[in-house]
């Protein structure tokens, strides 16, 4: 049996429905209940949705053999574990923004407002470039409206957001998408039934 | 007074098995003290396990750090011994941030070195003596083998910097292929020009069914001799109960600067990470202006705290 941590929410159910294509379906996973677990013995799935950011954690550490999870997390966590598969799913880029018309002061300590404390560090200190890391937790747009930070980096999809705050995309860091990824030592001992699923899967995404 | 199993919890009953069959097999013991200048980890930062070091400065001024690695004080403390191999084992504690970052653990670790004319045979007794350790620990076990030079000569191959090539093995080590592919064409390189390197990363399980096609990706890229080296130093596996707990895998990857040659690591079923680590470290041994060959592995005993006997652990 392989356990699957699949990450809560939109992302989650467009993924969901992949592996179902692929074979690997568990139909009582849909239907509206609190249960958390999901068996498919027939198909040798066992499903568990989980916050999108902890699903790293739950491969990592051989709670689930495999899960899929965005590569902004494994930019900022660098879980050890084999990413076998990039889904194409969950498309967004992780970017500098930065408000409209804003120009960078190479005098100053850049201060950067961000929830992916570790990209940012990475970026920057690749370009020799002296910032100031402002963790939060959430609503990051909001930081450079009210003078908390210069810019930001975090995870642009459309646009939209940024958009409507008067704030512009000024770099573009890396792309992210979903990606299928299984703890190491698990894969040793389930190798035939992980490849099974890969292999299945990869035939979902190359038809997408 | 022969102390009974039971009092004994599964770490300590593992360490004295462990160094009982070390001991049998020739190796001596290797004691240290707990401390060790800082300036020698400062000089090799990248060859410890995490980053962070315990220091404090000792009562003659001298800054000294809690032991976070054991093989660089027995390297910097051995003598070459050309001609000859010097056998030893440690049981020891280190001090290491633990990988989830929440501050330093101390962890026991036994492991053996070997120092000094390190060749084939030697190489093929320190493989069997890993696979024979993770058997004492568990009858599942699988042990994953793999040989940095045919590694990094398909790497070599393509990587037009040193920055490129840190990011393809990591990706090495991640079975990340489709990562590989795009680092190749962001950084301008032909269309197909990784294709060797992936064709090995996907080169992994038993050494028979693996073998022939690695000869052959080795001789075309002209590395046959490794080939040939890691066929030879897994041979002794061949007809023994122990043949189909080796995997070949290339993923098994190690830092270049200090590591060359068979690189491997141990996994027990039902342990999430690697419980054993090892491989020849003759790099290590020229950055500290030594001429010996080495070869040596870790156990890492913390991991096998949550090994029971209903999990048909032999512990």
């Amino acid at each position: 049996m392989l356990n699957i941590a699949l990450p809560k929410g939109r992302l989650g159910e467009k993924v969901y429905a992949m592996f179902a294509g692929a074979g690997f379906e568990c139909p009582e996973l849909l239907e509206n209940s609190r249960k958390l677990i999901f068996d498919n013995p027939e198909a040798g799935v066992r499903y568990f949705w989980v916050k999108p950011s902890d699903v790293a954690i739950y491969v990592a550490r051989g709670a689930a053999d495999v899960g899929v999870a965005g590569k902004d997390i494994l930019l900022e966590y660098r879980p050890d574990v084999y990413e076998l598969l990039d889904l194409n799913v969950g498309k967004c880029r992780m970017c500098v923004a930065a408000p409209e018309g804003f120009r960078d002061n190479a005098d100053r300590t850049l201060r950067v407002a961000t929830k992916f404390s570790r990209i940012a560090r990475d970026y920057y200190s690749a370009m020799g470039r002296d910032i100031d890391i402002i963790h939060l937790n959430g609503s990051i747009e909001i930081a450079p409206i009210l003078g908390l930070s210069d810019v930001i980096v975090d995870i642009v999809e459309t646009g939209t957001t940024l958009r409507e705050n008067h704030l512009a995309v000024m770099e573009t860091i890396v792309p992210i998408s979903a990606r299928l990824i299984a703890n190491k030592a698990g894969f040793k001992f389930k190798t035939e039934p992980i490849e099974r699923l890969v292999r299945e899967i990869r035939k979902e995404v190359e038809a997408k | 007074m022969m102390i009974e199993d039971r009092v004994m919890d599964a770490q300590e009953r593992i360490g004295f098995r462990l160094r009982a069959l070390y001991s049998s097999c020739g190796y001596n013991r290797y004691r240290m003290s707990k401390f060790e200048e800082y300036d020698l980890y400062s000089r090799n930062k990248d060859f410890l396990f995490s980053e962070g070091v315990i220091t404090f400065t000792d009562t003659n001024g001298r800054l000294m750090a809690l032991k976070p690695d054991v093989t660089l004080s027995i390297v910097k403390n051995g003598r070459d011994t050309p001609g000859q191999v010097r056998k030893v084992y440690y049981h020891e504690n280190v001090y290491r941030v633990s990988s989830a970052e929440d501050g330093f653990r101390e962890q026991t670790q036994v492991g053996v070195e070997c120092m000094g004319s390190v060749e084939g045979a030697c190489v093929a007794e320190v493989l069997k003596l890993a696979a024979e350790s993770l058997k004492l620990c568990a009858e599942d076990f699988v042990l994953e083998v793999s040989h940095l030079d045919i590694l990094s000569a398909l790497v070599d191959r393509i990587a037009p910097d040193d920055r490129v090539r840190a990011q393809i093995l990591e990706c090495a080590g991640e079975k990340n292929t489709h990562g590989i592919r795009q680092i190749c064409r962001e950084n301008g390189l032909a269309e197909g020009a990784e294709e060797p390197l992936i064709e090995l990363l996907s080169l992994y399980g038993a050494p028979k069914a693996v073998l022939p096609k690695i000869r052959a990706l080795a001789e075309e890229n002209g590395v046959a001799d490794a080939a040939t080296d890691l066929s030879r130093a897994l041979a002794g596996f061949t007809g023994t109960d122990m043949e189909n707990r080796i995997q070949i895998d290339f993923s098994a990857t190690s830092d270049m600067k200090y590591y060359n040659g068979i690189a491997f690591k141990g996994f027990i079923s039902g342990i999430p990470g690697s419980v054993l680590s090892g491989g020849q470290y003759d790099h290590l041994m020229r950055r500290m202006g030594r001429r010996d060959r080495a070869i040596g592995f870790a156990v890492f005993l913390n991991m096998m705290e949550r090994l029971t006997e209903e999990a048909g652990i032999n512990a």
